[in-house]
């Protein structure tokens, strides 16, 4: 396989609707593709069709593709891209709620909300995922310390299950528990109603501070991260000695109209535009070891040194403050052919000494990962298979092609697993099948759920075979 | 599955006593493989193969399969692709003939190259259609640096793997696109009880060295693998020496 294969990508842009041809498919790490029939729905009849005519080898649901790993491919079978179901179909912007279709991109509903002094309840750290997406993977942002992931602002959503029924499902049952964050493994969600966040402008007031190393950023977060609706840190993973775990720390709330300074609000912008920067995209041929240990660890060095030691009130966009590499199209391509793998994982309150451990094990190793990223998760949320839950996660890129990095993760997901914690499905692309019991306790009763419901596997992905999920 | 590192799942070999092959599988047990299944003709080496890699932790299977007999290829390989995917399959079967006998018994030469290449291109087409189907999955088929100039004192066995190696590259050319990974893997003068008895040649290597090269390649989904990789550039270079002085250079 090179680099030259068509892409899902590649498909979209040319147009390939009906044509159901058979693509390589990646996720977003670009990491173990395989070729599957990629189709275009673009009704909820066609979705419903296009379930009743795949084969032996079933099919999945995919958004914008930014899972980072295989959970959107399915080789052999069927891929639906749902990008073209992108109709938002009612907004009450009274009561805050809108009810779209699942392929609306969470770039489009800010577009379109934002004026009307609505958020997204959570956003990742891109704007281009899909609402089933969303829900798929339950996915968290920078608040979920404060208010959970994306499904618990989920009114309802409608789901298309392997009998070919459409279902309405509401919080607080078996299917939409089993569904949030259920890997896209339940059916396909064709549209949700959303519970939205009021805002008075499109800038957030952001508060910078530099934590000296990693105890230092945990005493931090511990103490003040209550007051903030988001918070993050970013962190330097190869900085070693005392320096080990230094970080940036970054907390945000929406800023109200009266933090505008005056200039601003008599300017022709209204304080509700939104209108995020884009740069050139990356290039389409990086060469291998372009982020090696040198290079990353000068970004880091340069990363940290120009943050404000401390800085309070600052305003910043929101795609400035929560997506900074949206700005770069195909950022993903900086690693080059051989991918990347992300790996996130969470550990509990209390268990601070395996988190310890483990950065000193990364620095040690000198993992060239720049902006990886500490957070601290709040409740966990009701989904079976979804991720968060209370305590520490750090999330880190790293190159694929890095000599000995696979038994390096199998290592770390012990520590992880043994310490009660887990890692996140949505970025995985090498889980140690026998680890995901452990990991994910309600696994039995997903897995048991989903022989009752699609007991031929008619949806099924390269996630579900790898794991068996 | 294969995970982001090329490492499968579940494993196809071909020729399931061959010591390269059995390398192979226990350092891919050792990663993430549950599922190998041992092709072969049916003995006690192969069972007893199969008994070892089973004390690593894999569900093994064995399974009855002759190279000789391509028209039953068909039957035999199905059977095993209909249990499940398979993420990998090493064509590892092959025999090196006895080359001053050979060249006195024609037919004894024939089987030589019935084995490794007629055996091998039916195998790996089998293969390779199920693989496609899948949408997925690697063929890592063993070639040798033998193929890539026949010498005086073993052109029979060099000659069948130049075929076989230049199959296994068109090959990879024809399933490019389809999801299906055509590895070659050229080792030069690997210790193995094939080779048991001859004189060593420069370079030579083992089998545990063979199946690291294998599992580096499955991660950066190369197209050919030398081992040890400095042959690459050894056999560039001997491709190109004139044939008269070729001829006289020591076996």
């Amino acid at each position: 396989m090179s680099a030259d294969t068509r892409t899902a990508e590649a498909a979209e842009a040319a147009g390939a609707v009906e044509a159901a041809e058979f693509v390589s498919v990646t996720g977003w790490g670009r990491t173990a593709p395989t070729t599957a029939r990629l189709l275009r729905p673009r009704t909820p009849g066609e979705v419903a069709a296009a379930v009743r005519g795949w084969g032996a080898r079933g099919g999945i649901a995919r958004g914008l593709g930014r899972a980072y790993g295989d959970a959107a491919q399915n080789a052999g079978g069927s891929v639906l891209d749902m990008t073209a179901l992108g109709r938002i179909r009612t907004i009450d912007a009274e009561a805050g709620l809108v009810v779209c279709d699942a392929g609306v991109s969470l770039h489009r509903l800010m577009e379109v909300l934002l004026p009307l002094g609505w958020f997204v309840p959570v956003t990742p750290g891109t704007r281009y995922v899909t609402v089933g997406g969303a829900i798929g993977a339950d996915i968290h942002g920078k608040n979920h310390h404060a208010h959970g992931s994306f499904s618990r602002h989920v009114r309802s959503l409608e789901l298309l299950t392997a009998d070919g029924e459409i279902l309405h499902v509401v919080p607080g049952t078996d299917l939409f528990d089993a569904t949030a964050g259920g890997m896209g493994l339940t059916g396909v969600i064709l549209s949700a109603t959303v519970r939205l966040h009021p805002v008075e402008t499109s800038l957030m007031s952001v508060d910078t501070e530099r934590a000296t190393d990693l105890d230092d950023l945990m005493a931090r977060l511990s103490a003040t991260d209550h007051r903030y609706r988001y918070s993050v840190a970013w962190i330097d993973l190869l900085a070693r000695g005392r320096a080990l775990g230094r970080a940036v720390l970054t907390r945000a709330e929406h800023a109200p109209l009266d933090a505008l300074p005056p200039r601003a609000r008599r300017s022709r912008r209204t304080p509700l535009d939104f209108r995020p920067g884009q740069l050139p995209a990356a290039p389409g041929f990086v060469p291998e070891g372009l982020l090696g240990r040198t290079t990353v660890g000068l970004f880091n060095e340069l990363w940290y040194r120009r943050a404000p030691r401390s800085r309070t009130g600052e305003l910043q966009r929101i795609s400035t403050y929560f997506h900074p590499l949206d700005g770069v199209p195909h950022w993903n391509r900086i690693y080059g052919r051989g991918g990347f793998v992300q790996y996130q994982f969470v550990v509990g309150y209390g268990h601070e000494e395996v988190l310890r451990r483990i950065v000193r094990r990364i620095s040690r190793r000198g993992c060239p990962s720049f902006l990886a990223v500490l957070k601290r998760f709040g409740e966990s949320d009701p989904g079976w298979l979804s991720f968060p839950m209370p305590g520490w996660t750090l999330a880190l890129d790293i190159p694929a092609g890095l000599p000995g990095l696979a038994a390096f993760l199998d290592e770390l997901d012990e520590e992880v697993a043994s310490a009660g914690g887990r890692v996140c499905l949505a970025k995985d692309s090498r889980l140690r099948p026998e680890l995901l019991a452990a990991m994910y306790p309600r696994l039995s009763e997903f897995r048991s759920l989903r022989a009752g419901l699609d007991p031929r596997g008619v949806f099924t992905s390269d996630l579900s075979r790898r794991l068996a999920l | 599955m294969k995970d982001a590192f090329g490492t499968p799942q579940s494993l196809l070999v071909l020729g399931g006593t061959s010591e390269i092959g059995l390398a192979t599988a226990r350092r891919l047990i050792a990663r993430r493989a549950r599922t190998v299944w041992l092709a072969g003709r049916p003995s006690r080496a192969l069972e007893n193969a199969a008994a070892e890699l089973r004390t690593l932790g894999a569900d093994v299977h064995t399974v009855a399969f002759d190279a000789l007999d391509p028209t039953a290829h068909e039957q035999v390989l199905g059977k095993i692709f209909a249990e499940g995917d398979i993420d990998m399959v090493l064509l590892a079967f092959g025999v090196l003939g006895d080359q001053a006998n050979d060249e006195a018994e024609p037919l004894a030469a024939v089987r030589v190259a019935q084995t490794n290449y007629t055996g091998a291109v039916s195998a790996s087409l089998v293969c390779a259609g199920a693989l496609q189907a899948q949408g997925h999955g690697s063929i890592v088929v063993l070639s040798s640096v033998a193929g890539e100039r026949a010498r005086r004192a073993n052109f029979i066995y060099g000659s069948s793997k130049a075929g076989l190696d230049a199959f296994a590259q068109g090959l990879g050319d024809a399933l490019h696109g389809t999801g299906v990974h055509v590895m070659v893997v050229r080792p030069g003068f690997v210790r193995t009880k094939m080779t048991a008895g001859l004189a060593e040649a420069p370079l030579a290597t083992t089998p545990e060295a063979v199946a690291t090269a294998i599992e580096q390649g499955l991660r950066r989904r190369s197209e050919t693998v030398w081992v040890p990789g400095a042959l690459r550039f050894v056999m560039s270079a001997l491709r190109h020496v004139p044939r008269p002085v070729f001829r006289r250079l020591p076996d």
